[in-house]
């Protein structure tokens, strides 16, 4: 090398490698930044979330009185005023309080649940009925998020949405122990609410059951199926190169078309119910279909040609070959790929929304004809709620969904792990 | 009877007739010692009758069910008094639902005469003489199917080759559901946009500036003009996909290069699967995300800096959105640097060009096809995606290219458009299926042509 190229490359060095060092921090940077979003995302969902997990509740001296819930006897379910119950224990630890306006506000700090509560308690225990009991009823939302500390006391009276004599009753409640924070069992046994205190994710959690059910009995036998015959039967013509685009396009097609197609076809033309779980998971089977395919195919062709040929050679048909052999050892690729489908079916909503399952539902629904939610979908619902108390059960909710998912791509890479075969 | 009991029945049926197909098959050569001399193992003549049991039965359930509705309706339509049968399509359908309230004992509107009782009457007796007509009929089908197959079960029948052509029809059909899938999606949103284009005209639809789809119920109404220009739509679209693509291109395209030439093997082993949690996470989660942390955040930015900054931006959509894509840019554009040979990695350094010179000259340029192709499946993704814009983004379709204010995205108007309660033939509905038409050609062009690029490009230096 000539001394004259030696100078030119040397006098260069220091700027290139500085632009390596550059290039190199904006790589370490660009990787940085997803991982940070990551952490920010759960930190903040969590710190949102967890305290959804805990409720407040008041302890109350309830007496069932007769007089009240059964005037002529018996106890009237329907109609007997079990609220007033709840009201009359919370008014015997507040003697002073009188008047409309005051009572009212004393009122206020006992949830709508708390006569269900105590119905529920009669009707599972009738010798109740003029005893006195000491229950543990559950607060208004408002008392509970001033308890988690959402409700900002110092700000002005006409500002927060609980008044100074509200707030001397509980700081009163609390100093006797009368008020708590316990574990929010209502959130996984309730279905949806306009009260946040009384919603739970019980109702949108068996709604998506019952679509990743039909899900699955749809999806996974016709996926396997049409992988089956794509990769071992289907002649290399037109026909099955038309099939293999569709399928890969499919998988890409945004999922609201796919709502579009069920509402078209499934609710209108077929006149299947709206908000139906059996429609849903109709939809989602259609959504999920090519990912099944695809990784059906994908485990296939990983089962090597000499035992297909060992087989065809004993004398088995063809159709044996795969049924005997073939499927046998890819199900666990196969599994993988049903999983990993319903999961992705798990967290889907847009298709939902467009086939009606966005309605406000409190019944948890019994069949799949029942109209229902799913639990995406009520994290939608909720999220588009404006009172605080939903943020917080929305975060949780979106922690269920999370901790399912994660279970269920635990459960892939688990399955992948153990069944893998090396051949 | 339910139709749950049926089909339990159906299957209960279909196994003992394939016990007794096989049993047939055996007796016919007096014992299992002389199976030789059976065609195929006993087993396929359990199968073939089996199948023949189920399969008939099962087709005309499904046809029963599909038909049954219709022609219930059909029948108590021509036992209707003159009267009622000469009403307008939507008035009878208000009437028939009366009837099948009342019938099922749900709350009716208006009085229940005595016409309208009687033909509740008449509806649950229909539906009850169909119901036991259907039981009887795919019953006497099953048993006629397997009793026909059992007596033609011989030692010479080809019972193997039989069942399994049975399953290779089926196994067609599993596989035709993708093309039946996709004319499905292609037939119902371009009969519905076709019906919505007889009420506006396509140019109107395409090059229209003002989306207002509230159509007015009385002439006199105020703020309902119906204008179906979806120019600000497609604009908004345009938008928020080109802020999720500043954000994801460039973070996902580095992640890649750096996983790729500088990190660690460990490194690489962590980051990796952390980024497709990313890549996992539901859209709605998202959307809640954007709506309730990012959004509020950027308009408090915004105005410590002092810009004005719609509590539903551009930025605050397309940003999260952006997130949600860097792993599928990332693992595609991961994809196609690994699809370099290692020769032109090696001669570049064997040069003496540094790393980065060797990634930005030699590597970048070859993996450039693979990589634009993933570039245009991430703007289909982009496009389509509806929770994170439903939920972040406005629904005012402002003409705006400035990323702070709020603008309106495709997705966000299908969504508002169709749910809740509403006719389905009014232009509101229809203008969905418009849009759905425009997005589902749209996405499926990018798709193809990333698609082809990508794959082309892999065989390229296989």
């Amino acid at each position: 090398m000539s001394e004259s190229t030696r100078k030119k490359v040397s006098a260069g060095l220091a700027r290139r490698r500085r632009k390596e060092r550059v290039f190199r921090m904006t790589g370490l940077l660009a990787t940085t930044v997803g991982i940070v979003f990551l952490v920010v995302f759960f930190v903040d969902l969590i710190g949102k979330g967890s305290s959804a997990f805990r409720q407040t509740f008041v302890n109350l001296e309830v007496n069932f009185d007769a007089a009240i819930v059964a005037p002529d006897g018996s106890v009237d379910l329907q109609y007997a005023d079990f609220d007033a119950l709840a009201r009359n224990a919370l008014r015997g630890l507040f003697p002073e309080v009188s008047g409309r306006g005051p009572l009212r506000e004393l009122n206020q700090l006992l949830s709508v649940g708390a006569g269900y509560q105590l119905r529920d308690m009669l009707v599972e225990n009738p010798d109740l009925l003029g005893m006195t009991q000491s229950v543990w009823l559950p607060a208004s939302s408002n008392v509970d998020m001033l308890q988690k500390g959402n409700i900002d006391a110092s700000i002005d009276a006409s500002l927060r949405t609980i008044s100074d004599a509200q707030l001397a009753w509980i700081d009163a409640l609390q100093r006797t122990g009368r008020l708590e924070l316990h574990w929010n069992r209502a959130f996984f046994t309730n279905g949806d609410s306009r009260e946040p205190e009384l919603a739970g994710i019980r109702g949108a959690l068996v709604g998506s059951f019952y679509m990743l059910l039909v899900t699955l009995v749809l999806a996974l036998p016709i996926g396997v199926a049409a992988a089956i015959y794509l990769e071992e039967f289907a002649p290399r013509n037109r026909w099955s190169d038309l099939i293999e685009v569709n399928i890969n396009n499919l998988a890409a097609v945004p999922s609201i078309v796919f709502g579009l197609l069920g509402l078209a076809v499934f609710i209108n033309w077929a006149a299947l119910p709206r908000s139906a779980p059996l429609v849903g998971g109709l939809v989602l089977s259609l959504l999920t279909l090519p990912v099944i395919i695809i990784a059906s195919r994908a485990a296939i062709k990983a089962v090597p040609p000499s035992i297909r040929n060992a087989a065809l050679g004993l004398g088995a048909s063809r159709m044996q070959v795969v049924f005997h052999h073939v499927m046998p050892l890819s199900l666990p690729g196969m599994l993988t790929g049903a999983i990993i489908g319903m999961s992705r079916a798990l967290g889907e909503s847009a298709p939902l929304l467009m086939i009606g399952m966005v309605a406000f539902i409190v019944d948890v629904p019994a069949g799949l004809s029942d109209p229902a939610t799913a639990l995406p979908v009520q994290i939608y619902l909720w999220a588009d709620s404006p009172e605080r108390a939903f943020a917080e059960r929305t975060s949780a909710a979106i922690m269920v969904l999370l901790g399912f998912l994660m279970l269920m791509n635990l459960v892939a890479v688990v399955l992948r792990k153990r069944m893998e075969q090396k051949w | 009877m339910q139709g749950n009991t049926l089909i339990l029945i159906l299957a209960t049926t279909s196994v003992v007739a394939f016990f007794m197909g096989r049993a047939r098959s055996l007796k016919l050569v007096s014992g299992p010692q002389l199976r030789g001399k059976l065609h195929s193992l006993p087993g396929y003549y359990g199968y073939f009758t089996a199948i023949w049991c189920l399969l008939p039965a099962l087709l005309v359930l499904s046809l029963w069910f599909s038909l049954e509705s219709r022609v219930i309706i059909a029948l108590l339509v021509k036992q209707l008094p003159a009267a009622q049968q000469a009403l307008s399509a939507g008035e009878l359908n208000l009437l028939l639902n009366n009837i099948q309230n009342l019938a099922n004992g749900d709350a009716i509107s208006g009085v229940a005469d005595s016409m309208l009782s009687e033909s509740a009457a008449r509806y649950l007796a229909y539906t009850d003489a169909s119901r036991r007509m259907l039981v009887i009929v795919t019953l006497a089908v099953a048993g006629l199917g397997g009793v026909l197959a059992w007596r033609r079960i011989h030692p010479a029948l080809r019972a193997r080759n039989k069942v399994e052509q049975i399953v290779l029809v089926l196994l067609v059909a599993a596989s035709s559901i993708a093309i039946l899938t996709t004319i499905g999606i292609v037939l119902s949103v371009l009969f519905e946009a076709l019906r919505f284009f007889q009420k506006v005209p396509i140019s109107e639809f395409l090059f229209g500036l003002n989306w207002s789809p509230q159509t007015a119920i009385r002439a006199d109404q105020v703020g309902s003009s119906g204008n179906f220009g979806a120019l600000p739509l497609f604009a908004g679209t345009l938008l928020i996909t080109t802020i999720a693509m500043l954000v994801a291109v460039p973070v996902g395209l580095m992640t890649a290069i750096y996983l790729a030439e500088y990190s660690s093997r460990s490194v690489r082993a962590t980051v990796k699967p952390l980024l497709e949690i990313l890549a996992g996470i539901p859209t709605v989660v998202y959307g809640f995300f954007a709506a309730l942390t990012v959004a509020p955040w950027v308009r408090r930015t915004g105005e410590a800096l002092g810009l004005e900054v719609a509590s539903e931006s551009a930025l605050a959509a397309g940003f999260v959105m952006g997130v949600m894509i860097i792993p599928l840019v990332s693992s595609l554009a991961d994809d196609a640097i690994n699809a370099v040979p290692s020769a032109m990695r090696d001669g570049a350094l064997g040069l003496g060009s540094t790393r980065s010179e060797t990634m930005r000259k030699v590597i970048l340029p070859a993996a450039l096809p693979g990589i634009v192709g993933g570039i245009l499946l991430a703007v289909s993704r982009a496009i389509g995606e509806t929770m994170i814009v439903v939920m972040a983004a406005g629904l005012a379709a402002n003409l705006t290219a400035n990323p702070f204010e709020a603008v309106t995205t495709v997705t966000v108007q299908i969504v508002t458009l169709l749910v809740g309660d509403q006719e389905f033939d009014s232009a509101k509905t229809l203008a969905a299926f418009a849009l759905g038409l425009m997005l589902f050609t749209v996405t499926l062009c990018l798709n193809v042509l990333g698609l082809r690029v990508v794959r082309k490009y892999r065989e390229q230096y296989e």
